[in-house]
């Protein structure tokens, strides 16, 4: 073959996967790190959450009412060492603790998720089809995001209750617009591109042209910024079970958990509502300071 | 044979461009008309012959990659006809459409823009047979590896992405991809300006040796005049979304009629010591495409313009057996 001499040595710094390069800025700094392993540990927490918990607070069989609002540190009538007290049903802190991390998280998660998929079908949409299909969906989008997300997603909860998928829902709704608006900014720059025109000049049809290069193409900003959107997702829902329109008294999350210690406070028996308040800065920090830190390597802007 | 090959009628493409909400505010008003639309390509009729190379010339934003894209059928034009073995293509239809997409195929300008940066080689160049199915699926990654070979991309590249290659090798790539689908006739947008001097050679040299092999009909767009002398039939002349001038490469360089390519041609010597895009042989700026000066395009710049020049837009004639010029020195008559 006829070797191209140029830019052989330049290609060695791009060989290195951009995965590589993301990992290393990572590890480079140590509160990205930081972050990074206290999100580890709090998952894994989560996940093993009915394996290492002394009890399960919602089994109400194995609660004793006598322990109720314990100090942390205390033992109880049934041998157990409550760590981080208990609260006034006699509910070991630490295992409600880690019951609610799983809530929290598995709504944070989910919600993202759904609103990333719908977003980015939204917004590939409506990049791709421009005109009427285009202005439609972002005046819908300029309509949800013209409204403080708190109070549609207080507005909807009220009127179809509480529930963990209702939740879910709700924050898909008030999150997927910002996902539609990220997704067609980077899919209308990527539609001008050549290897569009390629794609065009081969006669692909549009399902597969949408799917294969334009969706891989324009969903890294879109990533990104879905993954500093979880600590948001988690607030929200954090905010919505405090209210008490969010999740059910059976499946407490952080949220919940605050919002239950909280008449509390006063009364001195702090534990019950600062420990998973705790948590809960402790989860939604690490987010963002993870999220963050990809942000900046993928330099990718803010929503 | 009496069909043409492939023949562009009359084809015009326009670009207008989205009113911003205070133009709507004041059109609505009814103060100002719409904005005017931009005439890339104006009025272009060009026919080619199988198996023939026409070299397409002009300064950067006449309009070559936009007919380019009309041609390919990428870009519909917004008035005229694209007819391909006489067809015209707005009629076909499925399959017909198809093999017309296919057949016609591009080589673009940018080697960094034309690959989608997330797919490997090998699934890059034979996307378009995986989709259509054009050849059974096991026979995919051996006609892959044909045209690989025939553009000099050693094998063992398939399973790269284009990002590991320099801008020669994706335009090879580029290449490629075009072939797989067997096309019988190539548009080719400038494919080796992007490239550094040293490689260009070695492209253009492929271009010709895949022509050869193939039997295939170019369509060759560049900015280098050296180039298109080089390996050109025929040339035609572009200036400002029109064919200013067309006829055999020979005759056309030897003697050109039109002041602009005169122009043009004359430049020629001093491009030994040419730079990529470089390419402003005249004095004067090319006029924008949205108010193109009236009566001959050209006229601002022309030495030889007449009063007639300022009025009448001098249409493409016939001035000897295979030449073609517009301009008011070559009309016999003074009919428009
Ligand atoms: N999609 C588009 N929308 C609006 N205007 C366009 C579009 N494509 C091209 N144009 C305009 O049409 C004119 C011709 O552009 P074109 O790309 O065809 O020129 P060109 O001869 O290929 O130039 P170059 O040598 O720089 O590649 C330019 O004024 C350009 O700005
Ligand atoms: S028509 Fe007139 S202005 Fe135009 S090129 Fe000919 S002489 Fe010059
Ligand atoms: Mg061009």
């Amino acid at each position: 073959m006829t070797a191209d001499i140029e830019t052989f040595a330049k290609t060695a710094e791009a060989n290195t996967p951009l995965r590589m390069q993301v990992l290393r800025n990572i590890r480079n700094r140590p509160t990205a790190s930081g972050a990074a392993i206290a999100i580890a540990i709090l998952v894994l927490l989560a996940l093993l959450a009915p394996v290492i918990t002394p009890q399960n607070p919602y089994d109400l069989a194995s609660l004793s009412v006598m322990d109720n609002r314990l100090a942390p540190g205390e033992t109880g009538m049934t041998g157990i060492t409550y760590w981080l007290g208990t609260d006034a049903q006699g509910r070991d802190m630490l295992s409600a603790i880690l019951y609610g991390l799983r809530t929290s998280l598995l709504v944070g998660l989910t919600a993202t998720a759904g609103a990333l998929a719908i977003g980015s079908v939204a917004g590939l949409l409506a990049a791709h089809f421009g005109g009427a299909v285009d202005a439609l969906l972002m005046r819908i989008v300029d309509f949800m995001l013209g409204f403080p997300s708190i109070l549609v997603a207080l507005i909807l909860l009220s009127s179809i209750g509480r529930g963990v998928d209702k939740v879910v829902v709700a924050i898909m709704l008030v999150q997927w617009a910002q996902y539609a608006r990220l997704m067609r900014a980077a899919a209308l720059v990527e539609r001008r591109k050549e290897y569009i025109e390629a794609a065009l000049n081969f006669g692909l049809p549009t399902r597969h042209i949408l799917l294969f290069h334009l969706l891989p193409n324009s969903i890294g900003s879109v990533l990104v910024v879905a993954s500093i959107s979880v600590a948001s997702a988690i607030t929200l829902e954090a905010t919505l079970s405090f209210l008490g329109v969010g999740v059910p008294v059976t499946q407490p999350s952080l949220g919940l958990l605050i919002a239950n210690g909280f008449e509390f406070l006063l009364s001195g028996q702090y534990w019950i509502a600062v420990f998973p308040g705790i948590a809960l800065v402790l989860l939604v920090m690490s987010l963002n300071l993870l999220g963050d830190r990809l942000r900046r390597s993928f330099n990718v802007r803010g929503p | 044979m009496s069909e043409t090959f492939f023949e562009l009628r009359d084809v015009s493409r326009y670009f207008r461009s989205k009113p911003s909400l205070t133009q709507r505010i004041v059109t609505a008003l009814g103060r100002t008309g719409p904005p005017p639309a931009l005439r890339a390509v104006d009025d272009v009729t060009l026919r080619i012959r199988a198996g023939e190379v026409v070299g397409l010339v002009g300064e950067s934003g006449c309009g070559k990659s936009t007919l380019a894209r009309v041609a390919t059928g990428i870009l519909p034009p917004s008035a005229g006809e694209v007819f391909y073995k006489g067809r015209p293509v707005t009629e076909l239809t499925g399959k017909d459409r198809l093999n017309y997409l296919l057949k016609v195929q591009m080589v673009f300008q940018d080697p960094y823009a034309s690959l989608n940066p997330r797919m490997k080689v090998g699934q890059l160049v034979g996307e378009a047979l995986r989709v259509h199915k054009l050849v059974p699926k096991n026979e995919v990654g051996e006609r892959t590896r044909g045209v690989l070979k025939e553009v000099g991309l050693d094998l063992g590249y398939m399973d790269r992405y284009p990002h590991q290659f320099s801008g020669g090798q994706r335009q090879r790539i580029g290449i490629a991809r075009a072939l797989a689908v067997e096309p019988d006739f190539l548009v080719c947008d400038e494919p080796v300006s992007a490239l550094d001097v040293s490689i260009q050679a070695q492209v253009i040299n492929l271009f010709m040796d895949v022509r050869e092999r193939r039997g295939l009909t170019y369509l060759f767009v560049s900015h280098d005049l050296g180039v298109v002398r080089h390996i050109s039939d025929r040339v035609a002349i572009m200036y400002l979304g029109r064919i200013v001038e067309i006829g055999t490469a020979a005759e056309l360089f030897a003697k050109p009629a039109h002041p602009y390519s005169q122009a043009l041609i004359r430049a020629i010597p001093s491009a030994v010591t040419r730079r990529r895009r470089a390419f402003t042989p005249l004095k004067g700026e090319l006029p924008s495409a949205l108010s193109p000066p009236p009566g001959c395009a050209f006229h601002p710049r022309c030495e030889h313009a007449m009063p007639i020049c300022r009025e009448v837009r001098p249409p493409l004639v016939q001035i000897s057996p295979d030449r073609s010029a517009a301009c008011h020195l070559h009309s016999t008559s003074e009919s428009v």
